[in-house]
């Protein structure tokens, strides 16, 4: 309440500024997004607007996905391999430093703009998105932030220009409770030798750059969790390629570090502080995997809807009868909204207020929306729908993804409801 | 097996000579609960759970990955007396229930979805087409070839026909003592084992679907497999676009009436989707059997992840869910044994379990979280297969419309 007697006046005058001309009505905000309103002498403009460099790498993107990875989708889907031609293509396009800083070989775009080249790689293929969602919002994230000079200098240049680079916080134990990895980082003097086994690794198979997450201090339980850089020729295993439902031409392994030796210098960022790394990196990654999911939506719908407009039963297009009409138009809703969700919580971020409850929220509705679009996706195109050659049920297993990696949808409610609650409590 | 147990358990019961295929001359309970089943019934289930469990599950995953069913599944299938459950004894059949066969498609599908919609087209289309519609003659040359050796397929749906079932282009033309049939037919599920072949063909469409006529066309006659579908799930189960370029098919070969055909479509289709709904069933079941399990072995937090509650209220949602499809789908199967009107209650059955079957498998694959997306638990498949559920044997869309139709008649 006492926020909102401080906010009235100012509220108040940025109504009158804008020369709007009703009677102020007072309005719970606490029931609003948990950063609250903010106040301001330029209102926002719709969540449809983008400034000229954000839109010029949404056009190129999109090119991009039509022109080189859409011919080759299916066959990399069949043989569950990334093609290594359409992977160096997307470092010549600058796609793989997209937030990274000029100076370092980045195209240093906007998070909005990195969210709109994952949504438009998506529509296409969620798993050359997923390739590049990983390595920008994940691995290049996390070296921006807590690199000091050298590393950054060092990797983030060989991430934007030529290196895959990979996220490796899971283990067989520890999943949703990551925290509870055992990776084992030991203190030799002048290096540490790092123990251990990741699983459900995206990139590894293409990687060469490697955070991983071990811990230094067992005794600290995770507290202990540091983030080690860690290049490939120093001993990095791949165990084990996963078989999966989707995103199949994303490389899923288990990986393996025996002995592995790593430089004091590859320590990223403070010891003992990996956990919070870890945390603060999959907050914002997980809106990357938000425009991962509507890219999907989208891409299955874009199929589907033409189809309906040419095929006909009964006399008419499937599309005109009005069960069929009401069906899609949900859909659409509900993909306009998970959209919003996504964007507004790439722009919070940017605005660099608190953005984590709105991220989880857009992660869980993107996932769910996905996986109900491209199911009735599958639906409207009949027996053609369930072939793989008109490619819609390419997106139906690829969607449900969403709701397990970069945090299960279990996990995102978790994080919603300790945010709301503190409200309450 | 089957076959002599079944001699044993059933025929001494019942009246014969003339076996009513609803079993209508059968003592009914009217205040038993739907769990409630006959000893024939309860001991087909076994005996299909164990066959599906030993000879089926070691080979499904291979079966999916090559998109081929295994030859020696095929004949188990036989040798079991799972292709001929309802037919009766004197055409070498099963002689058993409906619902036996409804059950015999739930146990398949909880092991591999494809094994058990290859018996479902089996018996529910085929097996039954034949028996209701078959003149004597046709009985005895199809019948203990379908229950016994020889795959058959159901061959209604054209590229341009598919929930516009009677604007099938097959052309039947009368040839004096033969008919020569020309056209495509696709979407054909078991087309690629079966050597015997339902098809409905137009011989005369100035009579519009009045015209449509049931052939039964054997592969030898001329069949051509143009291409077989690569698919979403059920891949083990072959799916055929068919050519029929000239094929002389005997006069003998018509199935009951010519211009009668679009009656027995409709009319085996309606119960047709209470096996779909069975299959269904299965899958819904055969996801949950192995996250269960698996909620229990994986801990995080220090907890088993089935006692955190918010797992707890989804996975007691979704065994709500199941049951409710169950009773619908039986509660069908046992409306059609009394004899009573149950087209509302197929369609419902099969539109309920279809979403069901889905919903439930999408669950399992989350709460076995990066495991259930893998290929090896085998969990994805149910996810994968339980998509056909919505689109084959009619739409959802085109079960609403009969479920609306039916009730708004009442109200009109």
């Amino acid at each position: 309440m006492s926020f909102l007697r401080t906010r009235l006046p100012q509220i108040a005058r940025s109504v009158s500024l804008v020369g709007r001309q009703a009677p102020y009505v007072a309005r719970n905000y606490s029931s609003m997004t948990y950063s609250g309103p903010s106040v301001t002498d330029t209102p926002p403009t719709s969540l449809h607007s983008f400034t000229e460099e954000e839109l010029m790498l949404k056009d190129t993107v999109a090119r991009f996905a039509r022109e080189v990875v859409q011919p080759r989708v299916r066959a990399m889907d069949e043989a569950e391999v990334m093609d290594k031609e359409i992977i160096n293509s997307m470092f010549e396009n600058g796609l793989m430093g997209l937030e990274t800083e000029a100076d370092l070989g980045g195209a240093e775009c906007s998070f909005t703009a990195a969210i709109l080249a994952v949504e438009e790689l998506a529509k296409i293929d969620p798993s050359i998105s997923a390739l590049c969602d990983i390595h920008n919002t994940l691995t290049n994230t996390v070296i921006r932030k807590w690199g000091n000079k050298d590393l950054k200098e060092k990797y983030l240049t060989r991430l934007a220009t030529d290196t895959v680079g990979s996220f490796c916080i899971s283990e067989a134990g520890a999943g949703s409770d990551a925290f509870a990895l055992q990776t084992r980082a030991e203190d030799k003097g002048d290096h540490y030798v790092l123990n251990g086994g990741k699983m459900w690794i995206s990139n590894s198979g293409e990687a060469d750059i490697f955070v991983v997450f071990a811990n230094a201090d067992p005794s600290k339980g995770y507290k202990g969790i540091t983030a080690f850089i860690v290049e490939k020729e120093w001993g990095v295993e791949i165990a084990k390629k996963e078989k999966k439902l989707g995103i199949r031409s994303s490389s899923t392994c288990v990986l393996n570090f025996d002995d592995v030796k790593v430089p004091k210098e590859n320590v990223l960022g403070e010891v003992g502080q990996g956990y919070k790394y870890a945390i603060d990196s999959l907050n914002e990654g997980r809106i990357g995997i938000a425009a991962q999911m509507i890219g999907a939506a989208q891409g299955a719908y874009e199929i589907a809807l033409p189809y309906m407009f040419e095929r006909k039963q009964f006399g008419k297009p499937i599309g005109s009868f009005q069960a069929m009409q009401h069906q899609f138009a949900q859909v659409a809703c509900e993909i306009e909204a998970a959209k919003l969700m996504t964007y507004n919580a790439a722009r919070l971020k940017e605005e660099g207020k608190p953005f984590v409850m709105e991220a989880a929220m857009a992660k869980f509705v993107a996932a769910k929306v996905a996986e109900r679009a491209t199911s009735y996706a599958v639906e409207w195109m009949g027996g053609n729908g369930f072939v793989r050659e008109t490619g819609v049920e390419k997106f139906y297993r690829d969607a449900k993804i969403g709701s397990i990696y970069e945090g299960t949808n279990n996990m995102q409610l978790e994080t919603i409801a300790k945010i709301i609650s503190t409200k309450y409590k | 097996m089957l076959r002599t147990a079944a001699r044993s358990f059933g025929l001494a019961t019942r009246a014969m000579p003339k076996r009513s295929f609803t079993h209508s001359a059968i003592a009914r309970n009217a205040t038993a609960s739907l769990q409630t089943f006959t000893e024939e019934e309860l001991m087909l289930k076994d005996v299909v759970s164990k066959f599906a469990n030993d000879v089926i599950k070691p080979k499904v995953l291979q079966m999916d990955e090559a998109e081929v069913m295994d030859k020696s599944v095929v004949q188990g299938l036989f040798d079991q007396g799972l292709m001929g459950v309802e037919t009766e004894a004197e055409y070498d059949g099963s002689n058993c229930s409906f619902t036996s066969a409804i059950i015999v498609i739930e146990e398949l599908a909880k092991i591999d979805p494809s094994v058990s919609v290859m018996c479902d087209v089996q018996n529910t289309l085929v097996g039954t087409l034949v028996r209701k519609y078959g003149n004597e003659d046709i009985k005895k040359r199809f019948l203990p070839r379908l229950a016994t050796n020889t795959v058959g397929s159901f061959c209604l749906s054209e590229a341009g026909s598919g929930s516009d079932a009677f604007a099938l282009q097959t052309r039947a033309v009368d040839n004096g003592d033969h008919y020569v049939l020309n056209g495509s037919k696709m979407w054909i599920t078991n087309s690629g084992e079966a050597d015997i072949f339902l098809v409905f063909a137009n011989l005369d469409p100035s009579k519009g679907y009045k015209g449509i006529t049931c052939f039964v066309v054997e592969k030898e006659m001329g069949v051509e497999i143009a291409k077989k579908e690569s698919k979403l799930g059920i891949r083990a189960s072959s799916t055929c676009v068919l050519n029929f370029d000239d094929i002389k098919v005997p006069k003998e070969n018509v199935l009951g009436e010519v211009g009668k055909g679009y009656k027995y479509a409709i009319e085996i289709l309606n119960e047709g989707r209470i096996g779909i709904a069975a299959q269904m069933l299965g899958i819904a079941q055969g996801a949950y059997d192995i996250a269960l399990p698996y909620l229990f072995q994986r801990k995080q937090f220090n907890t088993h992840i089935g006692d955190f509650q918010g797992m707890q209220h989804q996975y007691a949602q979704i065994a709500m869910e199941i049951e409710a499809a169950r009773l619908l789908t039986y509660n069908a199967a046992r409306m059609k044994e009394e004899g009573r009107n149950f087209i509302k209650e197929a369609a419902m059955a099969k539109l309920y379990a279809s979403q069901i079957a889905e919903k439930a498998a999408s669950k399992a694959i989350e709460w076995c979280g990066g495991v259930g997306f893998t290929r090896e638990l085998g969990v994805e498949k149910f996810y994968r297969d339980a998509k056909i559920g919505a689109i084959y044997e009619g739409t959802s869309n085109i079960q609403l419309q009969t479920i609306a139709k039916l009730v708004s008649s009442q109200y009109k």
